[in-house]
């Protein structure tokens, strides 16, 4: 088979496949034999979500609305629209919608019926992410799912949780930490994490002053 | 539809599992499993709706019992014979050819 190639032999002790990996080789066999899928198709594929879509994506856009408050006014209007000025397009990410968090509003993101999530900005979701317990529980105790995720909010500060459609995909923009007066918009996207897109987590300041910033 | 797969406030499935530094794919098959989806997707056969909806076909106990890309593998073995792009007879006949003596 086309694919040979990337099993794993080496070293590892050899075993049956298992009923799910012959149902998976199956059909990618028999769909590459008619014709129906391109084997280098395959292997782009694959290697495009693997490698070069992923969170950091979703860090530039974090990032340069902390900097450029035009681009966050557009990134707050249209999001597809802004988030594309950035190259980042493409499917599961036809239409974007930003929000943002604030001292007095937390945003998170669940998809309660499937894996619903953005992917021209952060690549495919975590397995906890598409995990029944997430998806069951995002909406009956958000404050709860936050605490366990070691967000703990005052609780003055309104929780909002945003259930993903296949037609609508939501990134959180989570409040600029302190401390990062001055840094770079490449050194700001380097503190932005994938948890804090999806509104589990706040971005921690930085461990060390950045540069500029009085010791 | 409803059904398993509509989890929003069910009580009951456990804590949420989270993995530091988790890698996108867990195993080979799940990166063929991603890929052949995506790509008989282009087929234009069937949408993104039409996707999920094969999914939620799945019998609940086993959609509760199984991972994320057993899901998308059910969906998709599912829509490839709906469309009549594969028989039920030959993805089993291949199965079963593999199932002699295959080792990875």
């Amino acid at each position: 088979m086309s694919h040979e190639h990337r099993h794993e032999h080496g070293g590892t002790p050899q075993r049956p496949l298992t009923e799910t990996e012959l149902r998976v080789r199956a059909l990618e066999s028999l769909l590459t034999e008619k014709g129906l899928v391109d084997p280098k198709a395959l292997d782009a594929l694959i290697d495009t979500y693997e490698t070069k879509v992923g969170p950091r994506n979703g860090a530039r856009v974090v990032a340069r609305a902390w900097v450029d408050p035009a681009y966050k006014a557009r990134l707050l209007n249209d999001a597809t629209a802004a988030i594309a000025e950035l190259g980042y397009t493409g499917r599961q990410g036809e239409e974007m919608v930003v929000l943002e968090n604030t001292p007095t509003v937390h945003n998170m993101v669940v998809c309660t019926l499937c894996s619903c999530y953005p992917w021209p900005v952060l690549g495919l979701p975590p397995v906890w992410y598409k995990s029944p317990p997430y998806r069951s529980r995002a909406v009956l105790d958000p404050r709860g799912v936050l605490g366990e995720f070691g967000v703990a909010l005052p609780d003055g500060v309104e929780v909002r949780v945003w259930d993903s459609t296949s037609e609508v995909r939501y990134l959180v923009l989570p409040e600029r930490p302190p401390g990062t007066e001055g840094m770079s918009e490449g050194e700001l996207a380097a503190l932005v994490t994938r948890d804090s897109m999806i509104g589990v987590a706040r971005v921690a300041p930085p461990v060390r002053p950045a540069a500029g910033t009085p010791a | 539809m409803n059904g398993v797969h509509d989890l929003g406030g069910m009580h009951g499935l456990g804590p949420i599992v989270r993995e530091e530094n988790e890698p996108v794919f867990h195993a080979e098959w799940e990166r063929r499993a991603f890929a052949i989806t995506m790509a008989a997707g282009f087929l234009g056969e069937w949408n993104i709706d039409m996707s999920r909806h094969s999914r939620e076909l799945m019998p609940p106990a086993e959609y509760l019992a199984t991972s994320y890309y057993e899901h998308w593998l059910w969906g998709l073995e599912h829509l490839l014979v709906e469309k009549g792009l594969l028989t039920k007879e030959e993805i089993e006949a291949r199965v079963a050819e593999l199932r002699k003596g295959a080792v990875r």
